[in-house]
């Protein structure tokens, strides 16, 4: 049969895939022959206690060590701003403010934020009292689905702030020269902050609109 | 309210808050984080469990066996669905491959199991331990091999008028070129999700959805119980472009875990599963032959187009703007449809445009450069006022000629060197390229209910859902104009399947069509309102928050002091989509830069012009156009699903493989709406927008590469290392 | 992800002592592959040490001149040393250029040299893959391999390394520093860092089990022209398809580095003699014996455009 795949998965190779799943890998997506393997251990959950500020209040959880920032706030703060797009580093929605810098809550252990500080988007501003970025993102309508929108205004908040302190691009021409809030400057350091519904245009208005009134 | 004749003069016109480039209302809601998502209801399931998905990984033949002891047995684990203990199930209408696979496997990561636990990481961890033993089959993974066994779909049979072979044969001018465009997704930022709570019978289901009716009755098929024991809430969803229209896995699980363990459950469908597991742009095959009389006229047109599905699909229809946008007299249009084994194809952003304009777009600004007329005019020469299959049934309205104009005219367009790869600017070739867009018009019935209250204020129930089109606002916009308050006076309650059946999001009808159904229920509560107060309906006058009617004054509030009133109504069309041929039309206007040295691909400035009756909100519109022309860009440059053609299967299965535009890929984005209604349409006498915008964009941005470096690429997405080879070197 | 226990390290040499000691222990740093990776459960530590909070997150001058970087340097900081900035300009071009603000905010300099690739089906575990399963094949061989490594390849694996900083380090002739489980140190020339998949893919750099890495050190700066080029589909965030690292000298002389072609940062010095001839004639002997596949042999022409963009650009600045 022509369509069949060039690397065969033999009866021994499906045994190796099911090692993969049992021992190895990680799945989603288990492959694994029934018989070949023995139930392995399943190591019980190790819980740790950990503090830290988030918004400005100190919390204190006893969570399992697998326990993300992502998923400290979002599940047992019950801080939903924060959103889960991926999971893993690709999209920025996630995009939170630890001890002042804009890092992704879901690649990071909520035990390795011990005694740390964590801004959220619900940290920056109410419906009724919005933070600046917030009010120029409503007028540029700088969003549409709004679920990147948290990630993206919290990094906008923290970029302005690294242009501030100095912090070079990609795209700065001069790598010791002040950078200032470009149209460039600001499209380069916002792109770890993906928008599928394409609000780009928009939200670098409003950026643009805050950061204009900083200088 | 039956809408069969064309609008005259009503209510809307006064224009006094529709038509206003109005913030949204759900602005400060999304923009702090307390917009709530599907996942997010702690506030109604604040003891909800998790459930995690196992993924097939097969793309066809069967489970041999599935051993879930090991996970059962893992701390936390609360339950192990799958088909061997979900009990009977059946399969929605508009579903083509099972929700829930096993034993048989339709294709890669088909969910095959839920495993439900105590938290998250429990339930991750011990998905892990699913362990299955599969059959593989002989599978169909490549749309190029299958093509020659594509059959005529009956569906979507083929078009035509006059003579195209003859026709064809003796034009002056031909061109015959084949494109391909590839698997797609849609890629949303929000994962699709649900949250499933059981009530004894009675299933609720908070979940992200674009069309709530269809899922529902979906839900309750699939499940085999009726369906009004199914709710669905779907208030905030974060994205959708096509890939929530459907009922999907993670609501039928949440469903099943919640059963089996007498809890709600939340399941997120894991992003890196998203791609295989739920549905995608199909990739196509499109031949495009255009025969043209020396000065320019088409004579004949003939679109052929090839996709593939899994058994029981449906083809990407990318030849159906080609019957409408150009006139001439012999044209022919053909869809074949081949069976693969992938991943189940289905609509997103613009289906049968989107893909279709690419190949058509391009092939008009081959032929016009055959012809050495500017590739404006070549489109303007060839427009036509009526359809060309049945020129006895004309457009409702059709400004395309308008668009193209004005475009060429605000772009710079005769700055453009029609001789290819003559601008250069430092490292970069500058290339300029147009096409038009063109997006059907399609209605839908659509319900709401409008209620008044004793204060005044003016709540708006459907079941129509905001994706990020503007909904929420728009539907305000609405009742206010017909209630005559402001915007701060009404409340929009969206997404709940308690509410009347909308039109919901999807084909870009959604706008026009669910603000025509408030249209109708605000008729009826300003009947209702004036009877109470004792005023002629016909002649009572809303505004200010005061009814008027001869020298009467009465405050709105007052019609609601003894009870809350309450009507509620649907817009129904009638034949006029019959009578009339309704579409949208626009122009899309690139630049881009090709890097002279390493064919690296960055657009520099885009336009876009739409003609699509009256815009509701020009704010939330153009937002609109600017996040279709960005998905575009992708599907131009870099969006393609890679396949493994041995194991059947869309590789780049995440974020980071599957590359979509970021910021810095995209440039100020300009958009002009041309001012016009369109009565034949809808008491609304709007259009739709939303898909308009990604229709020839693409094209443009092929059509301007060319123009910079010279290279005509057929085959997207037009990535540097099909152009390296070719473009001209300015070191030698 | 399988459950793990997790403690934070004393200090370095506990942190190694402990690592060696403890079966399927890992470091964690930044997390931004490491979590990743476990997430999908490509890996599998039962016990995570974090080094946090070991103070390696310091840039001191070196004393020949050159610059000692702590190994928990976060990329951002790096990027933004003013010393960095200005005799290493390569080295923050390279850090700027990859990722996202918010992984270059948490990831570290030794995190970024030991992060493992992105070949896709490495990251599927369903699927073949020597490097995350020995023995099991390697399914981009005949598959879907556009981004791929065309050279330093073997029948066993056909990855790249993804990192861009380790590029300009390579350029740099960085050296590393690392402490062993028994307490003692070594230096390490990065070149001898990574190794060539060969039959062994899985082993991926020279590090033994339980090895730290503390710092990475710069040897004093070269002056010249710096450039880094990394070119990919879209404008920012992704990885490279080629990227070309180069100081070069007033008189056409320097050296060439290469990212996105191979197992590991791609340097070849002999090469760098043909510098002030052509670009082609570099690339000739850089890419000598290359091994593309049908989906990416365009790298071989595409590096050599881009280096020529360099030397352009150099030529340029100078």
């Amino acid at each position: 049969m022509p369509d069949e795949p060039a690397v065969k998965f033999t009866r021994r190779e499906m045994l190796i895939a099911g090692a993969v799943s049992v021992t190895a890998s990680g799945l989603p997506c288990a492959v694994a022959a029934a018989d070949a393997l023995s139930t392995p251990a399943t190591p019980a959950p190790v819980n740790a206690e950990v503090t830290f500020r988030v918004n400005g209040r100190d919390r204190t959880l006893t969570l399992d060590t697998r326990t993300t920032l992502l998923d400290a706030l979002r599940e047992h703060l019950q801080l939903t701003g924060t959103k889960k797009g991926c999971d893993h580093g690709q999209c920025g929605a996630c995009t939170v403010i630890a001890d002042g810098r804009r890092i992704n809550a879901c690649l990071s252990l909520a035990v390795m934020h011990q005694g740390g500080s964590i801004t959220t988007i619900e940290g920056l501003g109410t419906p009724d009292a919005l933070h600046r970025m917030q009010r120029a993102f409503v007028e540029r309508d700088g969003y549409q689905c709004g679920y990147c929108t948290p990630g993206q205004i919290c990094s906008a908040v923290a970029v302005l702030d690294e242009i501030d302190a100095g912090i070079p691009s990609h795209v700065s021409a001069d790598l010791s020269a002040a950078p200032q809030p470009t149209p460039d400057e600001l499209r380069e350091r916002m792109s770890g902050n993906l928008c599928r519904c394409g609000a780009y245009s928009n939200i670098l208005e409003a950026i643009t609109d805050v950061a204009k009134e900083r200088t | 309210m039956k809408f069969d004749t064309p609008a005259t003069t009503n209510p809307i016109d006064r224009l006094r808050v529709v038509g206003k480039p109005t913030d949204r209302i759900d602005g400060p809601l999304k923009t702090t984080g307390r917009a709530p998502y599907a996942y997010e209801r702690h506030d109604v399931a604040p003891d909800a469990v998790y459930g995690y998905v196992v993924g097939a990984t097969i793309a066809k033949g069967r489970i041999r066996s599935i051993d879930t002891h090991a996970a059962r047995a893992a701390p936390g684990v609360l339950a192990v669905v799958t088909a061997d203990n979900a009990g009977r199930l059946g399969k929605g209408k508009h579903n083509t491959a099972r929700l829930l696979g096993g034993p048989q496997i339709e294709h890669y990561h088909q969910a095959i199991a839920l495993v439900v636990a105590e938290t998250f990481e429990q339930a991750r961890a011990a998905a892990a331990l699913v362990r299955v033993d599969y059959v593989r089959a002989h599978g169909r993974y490549d749309l190029a091999r299958g093509k020659d066994a594509a059959v005529e779909p009956k569906s979507d049979p083929d078009t035509g008028a006059g003579d195209f072979d003859a026709a064809y044969a003796a034009a002056a001018v031909r061109l015959d070129a084949t494109y391909t465009t590839p698997d797609q997704s849609h890629a949303m930022m929000e994962p699709h999700a649900s949250i499933a709570a059981w009530n004894g019978d009675r299933l609720t289901l908070w979940t992200s959805n674009q069309m709530i009716h269809w899922s529902k009755q979906d839900m309750a098929m699939t499940l085999g119980i009726a369906e009004d024991k199914v709710r669905l809430d779907s208030p905030y969803i974060g994205g959708g472009f096509g890939g929530k229209l459907f009922l999907r896995a993670d609501a039928l699980l949440a469903a099943l875990g919640a059963r089996a363990v007498r809890r709600p459950v939340k399941v997120a469908l894991q992003r890196p599963l998203i791609f295989n597991n739920t549905t995608h742009r199909p990739a196509t095959i499109q031949r495009l032959r255009i025969g043209c009389r020396q000065d320019g006229t088409i004579e004949a047109i003939a679109h052929e187009s090839w996709s593939g599905d899994l058994p029981g699909g449906s083809p990407e229809v990318a030849t159906q703007q080609s019957r409408w946008l150009y006139a001439g007299p012999h044209r022919k249009t053909a869809l074949r449809l081949a069976t693969l084994d992938l991943p189940e194809g289905n609509a997103m952003r613009a289906p049968g445009e989107a893909p279709g304009m690419l190949a058509l777009e391009v092939a008009m600004d081959e032929m016009a450069e055959k012809l050495g007329i500017d590739p404006v005019e070549f489109r303007v020469l060839n427009d036509t006022q009526v359809d060309p299959e049945k020129p006895e049934r004309p457009f409702s309205r059709r400004s395309l000629v308008e668009c193209l104009r004005t475009g060429a005219e605000r772009f710079g367009w005769q700055r453009r060197a029609a001789r290819p790869a003559q601008v250069r600017e430092g490292r970069w070739w500058i290339g300029l390229g147009m096409a038009a867009a063109y997006r059907n018009n399609l209605v839908m019935t659509s319900g709401a209910r409008v209620r008044l209250d004793r204060r005044g204020i003016v709540t708006v129930e459907t079941d129509m859902t905001d994706i990020g089109t503007g909904s929420y606002t728009i539907i305000a916009q609405t009742a206010a104009e017909m209630m005559g308050v402001p915007l701060e006076r009404v409340v929009v309650r969206l997404g709940d399947s308690n509410f009347p059946v909308s039109a919901g999001s999807g084909g870009q009808w959604g706008a026009n069509s669910s603000t025509a159904g408030v249209y109708a229920a605000c008729t009826k509560l300003r009947e209702a309102v004036a009877r109470r107060l004792d005023l002629d309906p016909d002649a009572a006058t809303f505004e200010d928050g005061i009814v008027r009617a001869g020298d009467r004054r009465i405050a709105l509030a007052e019609a609601a002091q003894d009870a809350e009133l309450v009507a509620e109504d649907r817009i129904e069309f009638g034949d006029l989509a019959e009578r009339y041929r309704q579409a949208t039309f626009g122009a899309h206007f690139v630049e881009v830069g090709v890097d002279a040295w390493t064919a690296e691909i960055r657009v520099r400035r885009m336009l876009a012009v739409c003609a699509a009756g009256r815009i509701l909100n020009p704010k939330s519109a153009r937002s609109q156009v600017i996040g279709a022309m960005t998905m575009g860009v992708g599907g131009a440059l870099m969006e393609e699903l890679a396949i493994d053609r041995r194991f059947g299967f869309f590789v780049n299965h995440d974020l980071a493989g599957y590359e979509v535009p970021v910021h810095a890929d995209i440039p100020y984005q300009d958009v002009v709406f041309l001012d016009e209604t369109d009565p034949i349409s809808s008491p609304m006498k709007a259009k739709g927008v939303g898909e308009l915008g990604i229709c020839g964009v693409g094209a443009a941005v092929a059509n301007a590469i060319h123009n910079a470096v010279g290279v005509r690429v057929r085959d997207y997405p037009i990535t540097l290392d099909k152009l390296i080879a070719q473009i001209p070197r300015i070191d030698k | 992800m399988r459950a793990f226990t997790y403690e934070r390290a004393s200090s370095p040499a506990q942190a190694a002592e402990k690592a060696a000691r403890t079966p399927g222990a890992r470091f964690i740093a930044g997390g931004t592959n490491l979590l990743d990776l476990m997430k999908l459960e490509i890996e599998t530590p039962t016990h995570l040490i974090d080094v946090n909070g070991l103070e390696l997150d310091r840039i001191e001058d070196a004393g020949d001149g050159g610059l000692r970087i702590g190994a928990l340097v976060r990329n951002t900081d790096l990027a933004a040393h003013p010393r960095v900035r200005r005799d290493y300009a390569v080295l923050a071009r390279a850090l700027l250029s990859g990722a996202s603000g918010q992984l270059r905010n948490r990831a570290t300099t030794a995190g970024n040299l030991l992060q493992r690739t992105r070949c896709p089906y490495f990251y599927d575990t369903a699927q073949p893959c020597n490097k995350r399963l020995p023995g099991s094949g390697c399914a981009a061989l005949q598959g879907v391999s556009r981004q791929h490594a065309v050279i330093g390849v073997g029948d066993a694996c056909i990855a790249t390394h993804p990192s861009d900083m380790a590029v300009a380090m390579r350029l740099l002739d960085a050296t590393v520093e690392t402490v062993r489980p028994d307490g003692t140190t070594r230096r390490i020339a990065i070149a001898d860092v990574h190794r060539l998949p060969g039959d062994r893919p899985q082993v991926e750099t020279v590090l033994a089990p339980g090895e730290l890495v503390t710092a990475v050190v710069l040897p004093a700066p070269l002056g010249g022209r710096h450039v880094y080029r990394k070119v990919r589909d879209r404008a920012s965030y992704a990885f490279a398809l080629v990227s070309v690292a180069a100081v070069v000298q007033r008189d056409g002389s320097g050296r060439v580095a290469l990212g996105g072609v191979a197992p590991k940062p791609w340097r070849v010095e002999a090469a760098e003699s043909e510098l002030p001839r052509s670009a082609g004639a570099v690339t000739e002997r850089l890419l000598a014996g290359a091994r593309p596949t049908a989906h990416n042999a365009f790298k071989l022409t595409l590096v050599e455009r881009t280096l020529g963009a360099v030397l352009a650009e150099a030529g340029a600045q100078a």
